[in-house]
């Protein structure tokens, strides 16, 4: 009798605790579904006013004329975001190859908790110290006017990156296999040509991951990329002229747009490419993750 | 002796509820002026959010409104002037803070403005500039992007560079009107988003040139003259000096009750006086028109 009780509650659980696991499933999915229903929504009704090929093309932005031409801003992301990867992978990658395959246990130990630590500053402190350190520091080195810009939010930028980076590369080399080294070294490789002709290469998959998590990370900073880049609405000439990014402008403007005129939804319509940038980078990983079993 | 220092104590306490009903009264007063009279029949909630420009001055409102009045709760956000006067239009906050006059879309909303402070703006330099005064066809020349090197307007042969305020600022909306009369400004320049990082910005760039609000110019930046004429209060009161605006508070349809209330304790000569001209605005009785 007793047993039999508990046991039913224990069926009794299971069949609850399983409509909780649906539920909160459930709400995950309308939360995020009723977010991009929602900036989408009042993303595209910018068309209405605006023709797409003057926001994609034009990078005339001046709502107080009716310009709407985002360009600027697009290009802007898309700048900065390359090139901190170009500034951020080789050397995100390197610290990973040491870390898995080179230092010492004990420095490994140290180094991690260390790389994860870039994580829990704020963003703003990032910026604050490009603003303060960084800017005069390229003004004087380079000879230019102000030294808000590119280059400055893309090293910046490339910091920000490296823990994302660092922590996937290193799992991703983790997990080759061990057989494979062992090989690689008794048909007399070097160590340094198992690491490049063999032990990278089984790994990309997982470092193409990181890379383009950081791509996702690097595009959507906002607070630290706002306080170095310029926010001057224009296409930048060169890496030390101040332009403008999709985030950047959002953040600066949003605050003091009237909700639902033609130019707070211009802005929505900023957060929706942001949205679809996103949504397309996370598709290529899967991609890439689901090319990595086959 | 006893007797005496009983007889002290009597009329220092009587003094005192003697003064405190006379200040309800007057609290009261001001509040209502119907037939109620003691400040402590003033209830309810005060919400107000907007402008960021107006936040240092509405929050020791707030508190010496509170203190005077017990049941009477204000909140003050931030938010923008944009953002303040959407919220009260829709009914959200009772009170829109903004630094600008009502635009176009918001007309026909029955939204009631109410001047509380004149807020001054300054053109201000990085410290190495040799210019100290311009005229404003030479200010306008520059913010328009037609003058672009210091050697143009007297000073050395050193590029310009404007740190100013993004499309959607209030301050920006006042310079525009007060300056520019209609001409655009360049987008050939470094916007930032706070009078803060605007003062930051020009104290660290050689051959900047923005404008802040008043208070904010600090010794990390040189002020610049008008026209020939130096920023002062006085200089504004008097005319002299055209460079400012007004802070407002806006309310949907005439405010009652506390909203009344504290709308006229700001205005009041008595908060006007010991705050506004500390904190660096400008009270609006003292304007000559």
């Amino acid at each position: 009798m007793e047993k039999d009780f508990m046991h039913q509650r224990k069926l009794i659980y299971d069949r609850y605790v399983r409509y909780l696991f649906i539920a909160c499933a459930a709400l995950m999915t309308i939360i995020i579904f009723s977010i991009i229903f929602f900036v989408g929504k009042q993303g595209l009704m910018t068309f209405h006013d605006v023709s797409p090929i003057e926001f994609f093309f034009a990078d005339k932005w001046n709502p107080l004329i009716h310009k709407y031409g985002a360009l600027s801003f697009i290009i802007g992301s898309i700048v900065v975001t390359l090139l901190a990867i170009v500034l951020g992978t080789p050397l995100g990658l390197l610290g990973a190859v040491f870390m898995s395959k080179i230092s010492p246990r004990r420095l490994r130990n140290i180094m991690r908790p260390a790389v994860d630590l870039y994580v829990a500053i704020p963003s703003v402190v990032y910026g604050y110290i490009g603003l303060t350190v960084l800017v005069p520091l390229v003004r004087k080195i380079f000879h230019v006017n102000m030294g808000y810009g590119v280059f400055v939010t893309s090293v910046i930028l490339a910091v920000m990156i490296l823990p994302t980076i660092i922590s996937i590369s290193e799992d991703a080399l983790n997990g080759v296999p061990k057989p494979l080294e062992e090989a690689s070294l008794a048909l007399g490789a070097t160590y340094w040509q198992t690491l490049y002709r063999v032990i990278i290469p089984s790994a990309a998959p997982g470092i193409l991951t990181a890379i383009v998590l950081a791509m996702a990370r690097a595009i959507g900073e906002t607070m630290a990329v706002q306080m170095v880049i310029g926010n001057t609405p224009l296409i930048p000439k060169g890496l030390f002229t101040p332009t403008s990014t999709l985030t950047s402008n959002i953040v600066i403007e949003m605050g003091n747009t009237p909700f639902g005129s033609t130019w707070g939804n211009a802005l929505f319509l900023m957060a929706l490419v942001l949205l679809v940038v996103s949504l397309l980078m996370i598709l290529i990983i899967r991609r890439i993750g689901a090319r990595r079993y086959t | 002796m006893l007797f005496s220092g009983k007889k002290k104590l009597l009329a220092v306490l009587g003094t005192m509820v003697v003064s405190t009903m006379l200040f309800a009264g007057c609290g009261g007063n001001s509040a209502d002026n119907n037939a109620k009279s003691a400040s402590s029949d003033l209830k309810g909630k005060v919400s107000a959010s907007g402008s960021t420009a107006l936040l240092p001055l509405l929050k020791p409102a707030q508190e010496a409104f509170e203190k005077d009045h017990k049941d009477v709760t204000v909140n003050i956000a931030g938010g923008g002037s944009f953002t303040g006067m959407n919220q009260v239009a829709e009914g959200a906050v009772d009170i829109g803070d903004s630094d600008v006059f009502l635009p176009e879309e918001y007309k026909g909303k029955g939204l009631v403005d109410h001047k509380v402070v004149v807020e001054p703006f300054v053109f201000i330099t990085n410290k190495d500039n040799k210019v100290s005064n311009l005229s404003t066809d030479q200010i306008v020349g520059i913010l328009t992007g037609k003058i672009t090197n210091w050697k143009e307007v007297g000073g050395a042969d050193k590029a310009i560079t404007l740190i100013h305020r993004a499309k959607s600022s209030g301050s920006r909306a006042t310079i525009s009107s007060v300056i520019l009369k209609g001409k655009q400004f360049t987008d050939n320049a470094s916007i930032q988003d706070s009078n803060g990082a605007v003062l930051k910005g020009v104290a660290s760039t050689p051959g900047a040139i923005g404008y802040v609000d008043a208070p904010y110019a600090d010794k990390t930046v040189k002020v610049l003259a008008l026209n020939g004429v130096p920023y002062s209060a006085q200089a504004i009161i008097d005319g002299k000096y055209p460079v400012y605006g007004y802070g407002h508070m806006y309310t949907k349809g005439q405010p009652k009750g506390a909203v009344k209330a504290f709308i006229d304790y700001v205005m009041s000569p008595g908060f006007q006086d010991k705050y506004v001209e500390k904190l660096g605005f400008i009270p609006v009785s003292k304007m000559k028109k």
